[in-house]
């Protein structure tokens, strides 16, 4: 058994609306899968499925070796679950939710109390005494709820978007620690709508969106998928823009024009080639640029390109035109 | 922050696995001793849930109490009334908290766990039972400090606190039941103001014999009054105004049988409403 998670064809509706429609999805042992889309695109439904906390309409749930569905008292031994919203209770201290939570775990009492003082040590909570959780800052909570999660040294860690509302220090300590665990041999399975964090932790990629995969592997070979590279111009005159962007190589269709970063792009296949020409075609039309350069595309246009949502999503819609 | 974990944590089988009996009562204990250490983490809260229906009583008393309409001595008659009262009030308690949990996500916690499923609602239920207890020994010694005395042998006394420790359990399932339909803190607003109007619609601070026959009619099948009969009967606190109706009649009988049937009939609902958290 080498394969930690396993989905085939996982379903789930809530009256008429498919949450979960067709969902596949297999996470090798060790390693970190990122589970990237947009708010209600079913990442939390699955989550949640695999963490047996709901059962699927249809399809095969399989988590460390067991069936969610018949065998979830075993996959329960099996799994730590950071959800999105901390799941402790907010009335006691840290100390006393980590010692509840070992008991539940059925560690008994005194190895409850020792594992709790561990994590409290590790996850810098020691010091925190009597109070009560719900005085506790956003990442504190945050560290406290991923400490309950891994009392037991799950097999199989789920992170429900596990730095939604922290700040940059708090999700600098949720990657180091996610990092730190899968040296450890656990596999983690981690759902986000920060690319950048996909790209950072995870070793596999699912895109999802209306509650199924709309493409899978590493951010190398998701974003190599958008056709390779893309050359940006940005002119120092916005007067200029439009008359850049027809300079540029491809189908008109391909280019983008960001009209407040004064910024045209478009996709290129040989990089040298294109750099000379467009450099060239600009002089000759007296088009000054401030700057040019050739790069891999984000897993942002990976994204918004699989999910056809280039022309209506996120902040950028008024500016963002096809020409 | 490094996350190494010590060796010898093995999920699940823990120290000395046990029976699955076992673990079910273990868990039990544990969900128990998370209430009790709310308690002593919150001792204002436990004071004002404990002096609440102490106010009631003392305020139905001297407020009200000169314009009764029974003969005799009325803090015998109110003060029985009052203990049913209180145990109908607790599913106000038992709503709150188990609407509290259900929307803070750490029953989510505690069902990724491989923990006794029912541990959950059977620890809700022991602090819930502890608290009424408490609550009633309370009402009796402020009961006694006004002037209230009990007639009968501790056995009927201790045979009046049954009754009333098995109101409560049934208003426990109740509570759990609707707390669990309702969801959403808002609307168990609602519900708990409808608990008012079962309260008050009952023998507890005048007999049904004063009010109109329709309304008599309601308030002598109501559970609450068969218990608050039943135990003034146990009391030596009668009236001594003759019953005019069956249920009346058999007030003791239906103060079994009402919370019986109530729990035998809520009971397995909350409990199959939360499992079926996870549909």
């Amino acid at each position: 058994m080498t394969d930690a998670i396993v989905l085939e064809g996982v379903r789930k509706r809530y009256g008429e609306k498919r949450a979960l429609d067709g969902l596949d999805l297999v996470a090798a042992r060790g390693t970190v899968h990122g589970v990237l889309g947009p708010n209600g695109a079913g990442k939390t439904t699955a989550v949640r499925i695999m963490a047996t906390l709901l059962t699927a309409d249809e399809g095969r749930v399989e988590i460390a070796g067991c069936d969610a569905r018949r065998q979830a008292g075993e996959v329960r031994r099996r799994i730590g679950l950071l959800g999105q919203h901390a799941a402790l209770d907010e009335e006691l201290s840290g100390r006393q939710n980590l010692e509840m939570f070992g008991r539940l775990y059925h560690l008994g009492a005194r190895h409850a109390r020792v594992r709790a003082d561990e994590l409290l040590e590790r996850f810098g909570l020691a010091d925190t005494g009597r109070k009560a959780v719900k005085r506790y800052s956003g990442g504190m909570r945050r560290r406290l709820d991923l400490a309950a999660s891994l009392i037991t040294e799950p097999r199989v860690l789920f992170l429900d978007e596990p730095t939604t509302g922290l700040d940059p220090r708090g999700r600098a300590e949720v990657w180091e620690a996610v990092r730190s665990l899968v040296g450890g041999g656990t596999t983690v399975l981690l759902t986000t709508q920060y690319l950048e964090e996909a790209d950072q932790l995870a070793d596999r990629i699912s895109l999802i969106d209306s509650g199924r995969v709309i493409a899978e592997g590493t951010a190398d070979e998701l974003k190599a998928r958008l056709g390779g590279d893309r050359i940006d111009v940005v002119v120092r005159d916005g007067a200029h823009l439009v008359r850049a962007a027809r300079l540029l190589p491809g189908h008109a269709g391909d280019v983008t024009v960001d009209a407040d970063r004064r910024l045209a792009s478009a996709p290129v296949s040989d990089r040298m080639e294109a750099l000379t020409r467009v450099v060239r075609a600009l002089q000759e039309e007296g088009i000054e640029a401030e700057d040019i350069a050739v790069r891999r595309p984000t897993l942002d246009e990976v994204f918004l390109r699989l999910t056809g949502r280039t022309e209506h999503t996120g902040a950028d819609e008024h500016v963002k035109e096809t020409v | 922050m490094s996350v190494t974990t010590s060796a010898g944590v093995d999920p699940g089988t823990g120290v000395g696995a046990g029976t699955a009996a076992g673990w079910a009562v273990a868990d039990s204990w544990t969900m128990t001793r998370r209430e009790l250490a709310h308690w002593a983490r919150q001792p204002v809260q436990v004071f004002v849930g404990l002096a609440f229906p102490v106010m009631m009583l003392l305020m139905f008393n001297y407020l009200i109490g000169g314009g009764k309409g029974i003969a005799g001595n009325y803090v015998e008659f109110l003060v029985p009334g009052m203990f049913a009262l209180t145990m109908v009030f607790g599913l106000d308690a038992t709503m709150v908290a188990v609407t509290g949990d259900l929307n803070k996500g750490v029953v989510d916690r505690f069902r990724s766990m491989p923990m006794t499923n029912g541990a959950v609602l059977v620890g809700r239920s022991v602090a819930d039972m502890l608290q009424s207890f408490a609550s009633l020994l309370v009402m009796m010694g402020v009961g006694l400090a006004i002037g209230w005395r009990w007639h009968g042998s501790l056995a009927a006394v201790a045979g009046a606190v049954g009754l009333l420790m098995l109101l409560r359990f049934a208003m426990l399932w109740l509570g759990i039941y609707l707390a669990m339909v309702a969801g959403k803190p808002e609307l168990v607003m609602a519900v708990q103001i409808l608990v008012w109007p079962v309260g008050f619609l009952s023998n507890a601070f005048t007999v049904p014999q004063t009010m109109p026959d329709w309304l008599g009619a309601v308030v002598e099948w109501n559970p609450m009054s068969a218990t608050a009969a039943a135990v003034r009967d146990l009391f030596g606190n009668d009236p001594g105004v003759p019953a005019t109706s069956w249920a009346a009649d058999h007030a003791a009988l239906l103060a079994v049988l009402w919370p019986l049937a109530l729990a035998a009939l809520f009971a397995p609902l909350a409990i199959r409403r939360f499992t079926a958290l996870s549909k």
